[in-house]
C-alpha cells in the first residue's frame, strides 16, 4: 500500500517539476494523473494494491475541498457586494452548461457508439 | 485544574484543533447525506462549509489560524487527482469507443460555461474584475485561478467563485440532468465533470463508478481547453 502512494506522490511531484519547466498553464497533478495513466498504459492492468489506494482517496474526495471551500469568508464583503451578478451568473451557467454538455454527450455518444453494454442507459 | 480559557488558547494554537474540526464537521455531514439517500440538496461540502463557517465566526478564529490545521486535508486534494487516473483506466473501452464525442461535448461545455457566466454578470452589471474572476469558474481551482490572474481578475475570489459552482453543479446537475431524460452514466459523468470540476465528480463518483470515471477525464480535459481557449478568446473580445 505505502508503496503505490509513493508512487503517486512521485507522478505528482514529477508533473509539479514538469510544469515549472516548460510554464504550461496545467496544474501539477492533472499532469501527474496523465503520466500514472500513461503508466497503466503501458503495464495494462491496474495492481489490486494501487486499486485500494486509489479508492480510500476517491472515496472521500468530497472532504478534500472543504478546506478550500472555507475560504469563502474571506470574500463575503466583496460576493455581498455584487450578489446579484455573481449569484445568478453561477446558478444560470452551471445548469446551462451541464445541460449542454449531458445533450452534447447523450446525443454524439449514441451516434458514436451503437452497440451500448449500458444497463443505466433509458430509451431517451 | 486550568480553567476553560486557557484550554482553549491552547487547543486553538495547535493545528490539531482545526484538522479535527474539518473532519467531524465532514463525517457529521456525511452522515446527513448518507441519511439523505445521497439527496443531492444535502451535499456533504455545503453541509460541512456552513458548519466550519459558523463555528469559526462564532469564536473569532481566522481563516489562517484555521488553515494551518486544515491544510493537512486540503494537500490531499494533489494525490486525489493523481488518483483518478484509476477510474479512467477501468472504463479505458468505454472513453475509447466514444472519444470524439467526449472531446467534442467538453469543448462545447467549456466555452459555454465560461461565455454564459461573463455574459449573464455583465448583463446584470458586474464589474470588470468580477467579470473576469468569474469566467474560469468551471475549471479546477488552481487552474481557474492561474487563468484568472493571467487575464487581471482576483484568483482567490475566483476560488470561492469556482468552490461555488463546484457546489452548485452537484446539487443542480442530478435534477437538470433527470429533467433532459438523460440517463447515460457517461453523459451525467462528462456534464457533471465539465460544469463543476472535482466537486461534481465527487459527486458523480458516489453515483456510479462510469459517471466517476468521465467525470475525472472531463475535469482535466476542460482544465487544458479553458487554459488554452479562454485567454485567446478573451483578447479577441476586450
Amino acid at each position: 500500500m505505502l508503496f503505490y502512494l509513493t508512487l503517486i506522490f512521485c507522478c505528482q511531484l514529477i508533473g509539479e517539476l514538469l510544469i515549472a519547466a516548460s510554464g504550461l498553464p496545467v496544474p501539477g497533478p492533472v499532469v501527474g494523473m496523465a503520466l500514472l495513466f500513461i503508466g497503466l498504459l503501458a503495464r495494462g492492468s491496474i495492481p489490486d494494491d494501487l486499486g485500494a489506494v486509489a479508492d480510500t482517496l476517491l472515496t472521500h474526495l468530497s472532504l478534500l475541498f472543504v478546506p478550500a471551500g472555507v475560504g469563502v469568508m474571506l470574500h463575503a464583503r466583496l460576493i455581498g457586494s455584487e450578489l446579484v451578478p455573481i449569484s445568478v451568473s453561477l446558478v444560470a451557467s452551471t445548469i446551462l452548461t451541464i445541460a449542454v454538455t449531458g445533450i452534447s454527450m447523450a446525443w454524439l455518444g449514441r451516434r458514436s457508439v451503437p452497440k451500448q453494454d449500458n444497463n443505466h442507459r433509458g430509451e431517451s | 485544574m486550568r480553567d476553560l480559557q486557557q484550554v482553549w488558547v491552547y487547543l486553538s494554537a495547535s493545528p490539531l484543533l482545526h484538522l479535527t474540526m474539518t473532519l467531524v464537521a465532514y463525517q457529521f455531514s456525511s452522515f446527513v447525506y448518507r441519511r439523505g439517500r445521497l439527496s443531492p440538496l444535502l451535499n456533504p461540502v455545503l453541509l460541512s462549509l456552513v458548519l466550519i463557517v459558523v463555528i469559526l465566526s462564532a469564536t473569532g478564529t481566522t481563516y489562517d489560524t484555521y488553515f494551518d490545521g486544515a491544510q493537512f486535508v486540503h494537500f490531499l486534494l494533489g494525490p486525489a487527482t493523481v488518483a483518478l487516473a484509476i477510474p479512467l483506466f477501468r472504463q479505458l473501452d468505454r472513453v475509447r469507443r466514444s472519444a470524439v464525442a467526449v472531446i467534442a461535448s467538453i469543448a462545447v461545455g467549456s466555452v459555454a460555461a465560461s461565455f454564459s457566466a461573463v455574459a449573464i454578470a455583465w448583463l446584470l452589471d458586474g464589474s470588470r474584475q468580477t467579470l473576469v474572476s468569474l469566467a474560469p469558474k468551471s475549471v479546477t481551482a488552481p487552474v481557474a485561478m492561474g487563468i484568472a490572474e493571467q487575464l487581471g481578475g482576483l484568483p482567490s475570489l475566483t476560488a470561492v467563485l469556482v468552490i461555488s459552482t463546484g457546489i452548485l453543479g452537484a446539487i443542480a446537475g442530478p435534477y437538470v440532468l433527470n429533467f433532459l431524460g438523460i440517463k447515460d452514466q457517461a453523459a451525467r459523468g462528462l456534464a457533471m465533470g465539465t460544469a463543476s470540476h472535482g466537486i461534481g465528480t465527487a459527486r458523480a463518483m458516489q453515483v456510479s463508478e462510469v459517471a466517476g470515471a468521465f467525470a475525472g477525464l472531463a475535469m482535466g480535459l476542460n482544465a487544458l481547453a479553458t487554459a488554452v481557449l479562454l485567454p485567446l478568446i478573451w483578447k479577441i473580445f476586450w
